[in-house]
């Protein structure tokens, strides 16, 4: 008999997610990857989610891409729902915990890197991704050419430890982004809340998965994190794609 | 003289047996007791102690407080001492032994010394008896002489001890380490300067002291490295750990990293590593079930990075019961015992928190409503939903500014959907301003 180690024990967040899984009724997903629970955008993705062990790039649309505000509330939210400690390499000190706490990624479980030049983020996330136990690393770089994020992928693949990166935009840099080896990129942007009467509402992200390696790319009008980490489909948006019309012209391009 | 003959020279003459050993221990102690005054104390047995003040006489308020404090010790626990105090070791030992003690000032070692008779350069019994044979009796008539003749005729010992007592050839003192700092040395036959020989060295030191650790139970927590180069500008490295550790692999690694530094000159001769800080660490179990991957162990990682990026650098954040957000986070040390603190979750908070806040203009249809819309680094904002006020007021108790600090928080989102923090710092009968505080929203 193998011995049982204590990583093969399923914990209760592994058993509720497979539980989430036999209730929505979908086809059992690959173990390696992290379903966002929206079916629109689990579909569109190899595997029924996000592929773990693998590098994605996130980016932040709007003018305010600098601060990347919204995309490393998507950042926490993803690592939210794993386990293990996080390595996180700062770029600033602007980034307020509170804030992921509130999309359920536990300061306790954070280790804060501060690595103020991208030439300082990449060894360390590197290392961090090395580094077998870390549920995931997360880096804000201005800019990632395509050799660091070859090693990246390559560091995540032999660890299995997932890696995000979060750019941070300099003011008049180009949107398109430089090609990479990340299996995912995403442009995730604020949308109008559905408030009433001028109170607030949820707040709504847009998510443009902009490149997928064997999946497909899309855009969706989606509810921000829970303090759980997950994220909903709007009730008056379920099911239906966000302004395809947008996507096919860039597929087409 | 024997021991009766003595006896019956004086009456009542009180023998006690010569007990080298306990001496030199005694010594030895005496000798660290000295580190008080410079880190760096040699003995000098059987009966000396060398300490080298340099750069530390300010300390204890120049060098005759230095030698006065140190007297006054020495006479209280009964100990006789002749103190002297100059610019080589050597002169200090002979003004010390032979000459008034007292302080040499700097540069006059060779009028010091000229009087005293020529024992007082440390030299052997034989050399003083071949020098006294030729009426050398006084170091000042050394001075003079041909050196070519005198190295002829009674050897490379007088000029080499001359030397060194005026200062022209430099005397390197083996400080003194406490015995209970682990340490393991390397000696080279031939100096080694290559980049992978001293990774070699690394590993290999790192791998000798690690069973001295585990002997004592002691897991180290600073490293410190200092390579001997053969033109005696040695070089060192220091590092950190997190906690404390005797992983001899993880530790050369993190030695390795800094290695860069090390400028290897014309060769290095001698490698001394030693565990300047250690804290216990109780033995573990190795584990027999050795396949697949370990148990999260964070501190191989955070040592590489504390390492690389310094100590301030790598931490966790921890939650302050603070009303001001500003304050709301406190740095804790990477590995530190989760606590479970978390933030109140009723409070929905930005993402980017902006220090300092960021003046807006800000226009809002009647007192204490959300602002219609906002002007932030020239660009206009129209409000399309808005929350607040969140009253936050300063912590009173802290200061008396405090007590007048009132924010009134409203959480903003624009047409677009972005979601911004604005506070005005005052109501608006007192004409607050307004202020960006943070970005995006969870």
């Amino acid at each position: 008999m193998p011995p049982l180690r204590s990583h093969d024990v399923p914990t209760l967040d592994a058993l509720r997610r497979l539980t989430d899984r036999a209730g929505t009724g979908s086809e059992p997903a690959d173990p390696r990857a992290l379903p966002f629970g929206v079916a629109g955008l689990d579909a569109a993705l190899p595997g029924g989610g996000l592929a773990l062990g693998a590098l994605h790039q996130i980016h932040e649309g709007g003018p305010r891409g600098r601060y990347a505000a919204t995309a490393v509330l998507f950042a926490g939210g993803i690592l939210a729902r794993l386990d293990g400690p996080v390595l996180w390499c700062l770029h600033s000190r602007d980034l307020f915990a509170p804030a992921l706490a509130r999309v359920g990624l536990h300061p306790d479980r954070v280790v804060y890197c501060e690595t103020w030049r991208d030439a300082e983020v990449l060894p360390a996330m590197e290392e961090g991704l090395r580094h077998r136990g870390l549920a995931g690393v997360v880096g804000e770089l201005t800019r990632m050419t395509l050799t660091p994020s070859r090693r990246l992928q390559l560091a995540a693949e032999g660890s299995g430890v997932t890696a995000l990166v979060v750019h941070r935009l300099c003011a008049g840099e180009a949107v398109e982004p430089e090609p990479s080896a990340a299996r995912t990129r995403w442009r995730v942007a604020p949308a109008p809340s559905e408030g009433t009467n001028r109170r607030m509402g949820r707040p709504r992200w847009r998510l443009d998965l902009q490149r997928c390696r064997g999946g497909a790319p899309g855009a969706w009008i989606v509810e921000a994190c829970d303090a759980q980490g997950r994220l909903a489909v709007p009730a008056g948006l379920a099911d239906r794609p966000a302004a395809p019309e947008r996507v096919q012209r860039r597929a087409a391009g | 003289m024997s021991a009766a003959h003595a006896g019956a020279m004086v009456p009542g003459l009180h023998l006690v047996p010569a007990d080298p050993e306990a001496d030199a221990t005694a010594l030895a102690r005496l000798g660290l007791w000295c580190q008080r005054y410079a880190p760096i104390v040699a003995l000098d047995p059987p009966d000396g102690l060398l300490i080298d003040i340099t750069g530390a006489a300010h300390l204890h308020g120049g060098e005759a407080p230095l030698l006065a404090d140190l007297s006054a010790r020495l006479e209280r626990t009964g100990i006789l001492a002749r103190l002297a105090l100059a610019d080589t070791p050597g002169c200090a030992w002979g003004v010390a032994r032979f000459g008034e003690g007292g302080i040499v000032p700097s540069g006059d070692a060779s009028r010091v010394l000229a009087p005293l008779p020529v024992a007082a350069l440390r030299l052997g019994f034989e050399a003083v008896r071949a020098l006294q044979d030729v009426g050398l009796t006084r170091i000042g008539q050394l001075g003079d002489k041909p050196r070519a003749a005198l190295r002829l005729r009674f050897g490379a010992e007088i000029l080499f001890r001359l030397d060194r007592a005026l200062g022209h050839a430099l005397e390197p003192l083996a400080a003194l380490d406490a015995p209970e700092t682990p340490r393991v040395a390397l000696r080279f036959a031939e100096p080694v300067g290559a980049h992978e020989s001293l990774q070699r060295v690394v590993a290999d030191l790192c791998a000798r002291l690690v069973p001295e650790l585990e002997r004592r139970g002691l897991g180290a927590r600073r490293l410190d490295l200092v390579f001997a180069r053969v033109d005696r500008l040695d070089q060192a490295i220091r590092i950190g750990t997190a906690g404390p550790s005797r992983d001899a692999a993880h530790l050369a690694r993190l030695l390795t990293e800094r290695l860069a530094l090390i400028d290897p000159g014309f060769g290095i001769e001698e490698a001394v590593l030693s565990a300047s800080r250690v804290e216990p660490l109780a033995e573990r179990q190795a584990t027999h079930l050795a396949a697949g991957p370990q148990a999260p162990d964070l501190a191989a990682l955070v040592d590489t990075l504390l390492v690389r990026l310094g100590a301030a650098r790598v931490y966790r954040l921890a939650p302050v019961e603070s009303d001001l957000p500003e304050r709301a986070v406190r740095r804790v040390p990477a590995l530190a015992a989760p606590r479970g603190a978390l933030w109140p979750a009723d409070l929905p908070r930005p993402a980017r928190l902006l220090a300092p806040p960021e003046p807006v203009t800000a226009m809002a249809e009647i007192p204490d409503a959300p602002p219609l819309f906002f002007v932030w680094r020239n660009t206009r904002h129209r409000i399309a939903r808005a929350d607040g006020p969140e009253r936050i007021l300063g912590e009173w108790w802290t200061a008396d500014a405090e007590a007048a600090l009132t924010r009134d928080y409203y959480r903003v989102e624009t047409e677009a959907g972005e979601r911004f923090w604005l506070f005005r710092d005052a109501p608006v009968e007192a004409n607050g301003r307004w202020w960006l505080h943070g970005l995006g929203e969870a």
